[in-house]
């Protein structure tokens, strides 16, 4: 069990509980606004765009040359930003706190 | 219609992409009122592209497909009405008949109908073994069902469209024998250039998939389970399963009864209105338009759904935004995710941007003189990145540059002078 705390633009503070999915998953079920996963968490269409918390960046695991090309879309990509979609949820990432980009 | 004006009704008639996400922008656009979401699908409403790609050759229930989850219907105030079918809409009194004799009244009236697949009027597909389209969860239950008990599992797939040839490539995974026929002289014809079409008859091939192109069948034979396709050619064809991807017929049928316009699809307002104005549509079944390209359009897919979910979500809760978007896709077959972006119809010239040392990686770029209309990105996410950028921004291709593999693809270096 991962607790994940996401801060959406309108700074509104969502801690959820997890153990399996993706992130944006995560995000959907606890509908946490900003985070829309239109394409399924296939990596073709970047709304599920996050900055993750520095301090956690690299158990976040490292992005896919795909996945980075998509996040050029957003122009609010930034050194910390990642795809929800294509982070696995895991106890490694208890603790994890994620803005949304959007 | 409520007396209570605090406590209007929002009815949604399609619990799709469209309708489920407007159902739930409306709330957070502060909508107070009732929301009724009504499908005739009884499934809880779920993602549909995976359908023909990943979830049909997984072992995977629609529960782990869900648009949302059950409860966040419940957290968010939105009722599921599923498995009823609505019969009319009554403009007058507002409100809608359901197949189950109840009545539903509305005071905002929201159509996301979708489309349903054609299935065409040959002779002797009505008495077809295992002959099935693939547009809902159902329709791919019944085809993993079928190849399961099918010994020979032979696949014919009349269609070589997005649906057919991705249907092709999750099939030939679970292990069958899969040829797809296509009428027209060559696969996804309508939809793209001929590079792309040839891309990807060559990747079936390479997996085994056997593609015949000018095709046109002509009647089906059924015997003791086993199907003969007869095309116009007499070429036959043997089949235990049929999978029919020929496109799809816009749901319009309860919009032109009560009296709504309709062209080629439901005709829609730059905030997703329809003729009536209490009645809005969304997603597949409208015929809308589109400002960048500056003409009316019908489009078949997620971006657009809920895109004008949000448009009208916004509009019914009082707020004006209006749609203004450029259409993207994608398909995934095999390894291969193909991303596109804009509408090439039109197009009058088209550059191929290939990447040195690297034949599946490539992107077709679809110009109108010197305008750029569209982008199909074969592997190749910074192409579609770039491609929607320039095409947003209305900004002009340098040429030479972009096929050029030694130009490193960076917007400012595509521009041009």
């Amino acid at each position: 069990m991962a607790k994940i705390t996401f801060i959406t633009r309108n700074g509104e503070k969502i801690t959820v509980e997890g153990n399996d999915g993706s992130l944006m998953e995560l995000a959907k079920q606890n509908n946490i606004k900003g985070i829309d996963g239109d394409c399924g968490g296939v990596c073709s269409c970047a709304t599920c765009h996050v900055h993750v918390d520095p301090a956690y960046f690299e158990k976040t695991g490292t992005a896919s040359e795909i996945e980075n090309d998509m996040l050029e879309l957003d122009d609010n990509v930034g050194e910390y930003s990642r795809l929800s979609c294509q982070i696995p949820v895991s106890d490694a990432l208890d603790g994890l706190v994620l803005q949304v980009a959007n | 219609m409520s007396e209570n004006p605090n406590n209007k009704v929002c009815v949604i008639i399609g619990a799709s992409h469209a309708g489920v996400n407007l159902a739930f922008a409306l709330r957070s656009e502060g909508w107070a009122g009732d929301i009724v979401l009504i499908d005739a699908d009884a499934a809880l409403p779920y993602h549909r592209p995976p359908l023909s790609k990943a979830y049909l050759a997984s072992d995977d229930g629609i529960e782990q497909n869900l648009l949302k989850s059950a409860d966040s219907y419940e957290k968010e105030g939105i009722t599921l009405r599923l498995g009823v079918l609505v019969k009319s809409i009554d403009r007058a009194d507002k409100c809608v008949h359901l197949n189950d004799d109840s009545v539903q009244v509305y005071d905002k009236l929201v159509l996301a109908t979708g489309a349903s697949p054609i299935v065409p009027p040959i002779p002797g597909i009505d008495g077809a073994s295992n002959l099935y389209p693939l547009r809902t969860a159902e329709d791919v239950t019944n085809i993993r069902k079928a190849l399961n008990t099918s010994q020979s599992k032979r696949v014919i797939v009349i269609g070589g469209g997005y649906i057919g040839l991705e249907t092709a490539a999750s099939l030939k995974k679970l292990g069958a024998t899969v040829t797809v026929l296509e009428r027209e002289e060559r696969v996804l014809s309508r939809v793209t250039a001929p590079e792309i079409s040839q891309f990807f008859t060559n990747l079936h091939k390479q997996y085994g998939v056997e593609i015949f192109t000018d095709k046109n069948v002509v009647s089906i034979e059924t015997k003791n389970g086993l199907n003969v396709i007869k095309c116009s050619d007499n070429s036959r064809f043997n089949a235990d399963i049929i999978v029919v991807g020929v496109g799809i017929r816009v749901n319009t049928a309860l919009a032109v009864a009560a009296g709504l316009e309709v062209e080629n699809g439901i005709k829609v307002n730059a905030t997703a209105r329809t003729s009536d104005e209490d009645i809005y549509a969304i997603g597949d079944c409208t015929f809308h338009h589109n400002p960048h390209y500056n003409r009316f359009i019908r489009l078949e897919s997620v971006q657009n759904a809920v895109d004008q979910a949000k448009v009208a979500a916004a509009a019914i809760a009082g707020k004006e935004t209006t749609y203004n978007t450029i259409p993207w896709f994608w398909s995934d077959q095999y390894d291969v995710k193909l991303q596109m972006v804009g509408l090439s119809e039109g197009y009058n010239r088209i550059l191929v941007r290939k990447e040195a040392s690297e034949d599946t990686k490539f992107s077709v770029w679809y110009f109108k003189d010197d305008e750029l209309l569209a982008v199909d990105a074969v592997n190749n996410a910074k192409a579609y990145v770039i491609g929607t950028k320039f095409i947003k921004e209305g900004k002009k291709v340098d040429a030479s540059k972009l096929v050029d593999p030694s130009t490193p693809f960076k917007p400012a270096n595509l521009l041009a002078e």
